[in-house]
């Protein structure tokens, strides 16, 4: 297994390797311009071990064949691979049961999903929705588009100029009307850590159910599903260096069988007739059509990967990273960090005062590092902070402090072009 | 520094960029229109005065964006003003060839006087980078459609 060489002898945080690491990231080794790729775009979408792509190229090159259909030996390996996946998946988030676990094909379309099935189901005009104001616009706009068709009451949990949650708002906006909470773990713009269980508790006790938008909180830190009682939970495993094209959806066993279908199609159904058609329990209920077969199983080697090296040492890791970075960049003059919470991910959102995050984006990409520019999908954030726009890095296993210095003198390149 | 990074972000850019003419909200004029970059969430208004003989005679914006669309913004107010809608057009459709690779930049500009074949290959370094294409073109685009009588645009 290529991954093997990755498995630190021991799981302390000393034994975190990141040059062991990188070199399980085949793309990591290229120049670009002529410089070593320093990739600081991790929460856009992270690379992918060779174990991940030797996963994929396996579910193709020896097994393939699509799932839960006929007998053939190709099938069933096919199939055993595919539902393996979901089981990893399970365990990595430490879910109750497989059952809770629906592939769907980004996390965006979890939430969809979610809007579409169980709100369209249990909620109705004058009902309310509770989000933050650091929500990505896939945690947005679903219940926008929810708001428009039905009528419900979209309200919106400020945040103080540091991007910490203004939890004494959200407690006083939890009441009787609140039927949903729609909440990021981690924001992909600020780095900010939500205590995303003390949301999850305030609600339970309002009689709200939550769903977590947790793409950058995954890809970090352990997650505990059960420990956090969330009802649903989303993630996007490229960001996990997992593939694109699947997405994953947990929510508690009952809470899913209650729910009716959102799409029709192959494999989520009991029966079907022209008269009557009857539907699979959860997961399968919420996966009609061929799924992402190869995807679940690149996913699965991510999953495998990740828990080889412990979660607690990436976060480790990470978090050294963010307090150097935090330091490195607070020296430059003129530079502006834009979410500055008690408890953050290793995400660095910044501004110059000297020029604009597309100029900068542009200028360090020549140096050979790669950075987010942009809103990030989150206007309304931006506009909270009053900036159209940032920089961010944000950082995975596989980033070192040398890569944070290469970033700081880039920036400061830019700065010498500009003033 | 790289060579194609100091043709994409020239002296006169950077100057356009920092000092934009004609970035103001005129009294009156007969045409304005919105550009959105979705992309990044800049944004932009074009106005355009157009006299009785097709002639323009005044052409500002306001909003906010990266260097190159800002400065792109601020040259283009510049070789627009004085200028005839058709001529206008014709410079209009030369920097979006050029911005985006299609055709010769030399060939495309020899139609064209010496301070605006100036002006338009200050710009041209664009080329070099596809993702920034959208910043160069953004006030264009919006000019073009405020001469149509559009009132917003996007980018996407």
């Amino acid at each position: 297994m290529s991954n093997a060489s990755a498995i630190a002898g021991d799981n302390s945080a000393l034994a975190f390797d990141v040059d062991r690491i990188r070199q399980d990231f085949p793309i990591l080794a290229q120049e670009v311009y002529g410089k070593p790729l320093v990739y600081l775009d991790s929460g856009a979408s992270a690379q992918k071990p060779q174990a991940v792509i030797d996963a994929m190229v396996a579910g193709m090159d020896t097994y393939y064949a699509n799932v839960h259909r006929g007998v053939h030996a190709m099938s069933q390996r096919s199939t055993e691979a595919y539902d393996g996946a979901r089981k990893k998946v399970a365990t990595f988030l430490n879910a109750r049961s497989d059952n809770e676990i629906v592939f769907t094909k980004n996390a965006t379309e979890g939430i969809n999903l979610v809007a579409n099935s169980y709100a369209r189901t249990y909620l109705k005009a004058g009902d309310e929705i509770i989000i933050s104001h650091m929500e990505h616009h896939a945690n947005i706009v679903p219940w926008q588009l929810l708001r428009d068709s039905l009528g419900i009451v979209l309200r919106v949990v400020p945040v103080d100029d540091d991007g910490n949650l203004d939890m004494a708002a959200y407690g006083d906006m939890l009441g009787p009307k609140t039927k949903l909470v729609g909440m990021t773990h981690v924001s992909n713009s600020l780095g900010t850590i939500v205590d995303i269980k003390k949301v999850i508790t305030m609600a339970h006790d309002a009689g709200a159910k939550v769903l977590v938008d947790g793409c950058q909180a995954v890809p970090h830190s352990a997650v505990d599903v059960q420990d956090l009682d969330a009802d649903f939970y989303v993630f996007a495993p490229h960001k996990l260096y997992g593939p694109t094209g699947i997405g994953v959806l947990y929510g508690k066993e009952d809470i899913l069988n209650d729910m009716p279908p959102w799409q029709g199609g192959g494999d989520m159904i009991m029966s079907v007739s022209f008269e009557k058609t009857t539907y699979q329990k959860a997961p399968m209920r919420f996966e009609a059509g061929t799924p992402p077969i190869v995807e679940a199983i690149g996913l699965g080697a991510a999953i495998d990967y990740m828990s080889a090296i412990g979660m607690e040492n990436i976060a480790a890791h990470e978090e050294g990273l963010l307090h150097y970075a935090t330091d490195r960049l607070s020296k430059i003059k003129g530079l502006r960090i834009i979410g500055q919470a008690q408890e953050k991910a290793a995400i660095v959102s910044f501004v110059l005062d000297c020029a604009h995050p597309h100029d900068i984006g542009t200028i360090v990409d020549r140096g050979g590092v790669a950075i987010r520019t942009g809103h990030h999908c989150a206007q309304p954030v931006m506009d909270r902070f009053g900036v159209a726009a940032t920089a961010r890095a944000s950082f995975g296993l596989y980033n070192t402090k040398g890569e944070v210095d290469v970033l700081a003198d880039s920036i400061e390149a830019v700065r010498e072009m500009f003033s | 520094m790289f060579d194609d990074l100091r043709d994409l972000y020239q002296e006169v850019i950077l100057d356009h960029g920092k000092n934009p003419r004609n970035f103001r909200r005129p009294e009156s004029f007969t045409a304005e229109a919105i550009g959105n970059n979705p992309m990044c969430g800049d944004a932009l208004v074009v106005y355009m005065s157009v006299d009785g003989d097709n002639l323009i005679t005044d052409v500002a914006f306001q909003g906010q964006g990266c260097a190159i669309s800002v400065a792109s913004a601020s040259m283009m107010t510049e070789l627009l003003t004085g200028c005839p809608v058709d001529r206008a057009n014709e410079i209009y459709q030369a920097f979006h060839s050029i911005c985006t690779g299609e055709g010769d930049v030399e060939e495309i500009l020899s139609n064209f006087d010496e301070e605006i074949a100036e002006r338009l290959h200050m710009l041209s370094g664009v080329r070099e980078f596809p993702m920034r294409v959208k910043c160069a073109t953004l006030a264009w685009h919006t000019m073009d459609a405020a001469v149509k009588g559009e009132n917003e645009i996007s980018t996407e």
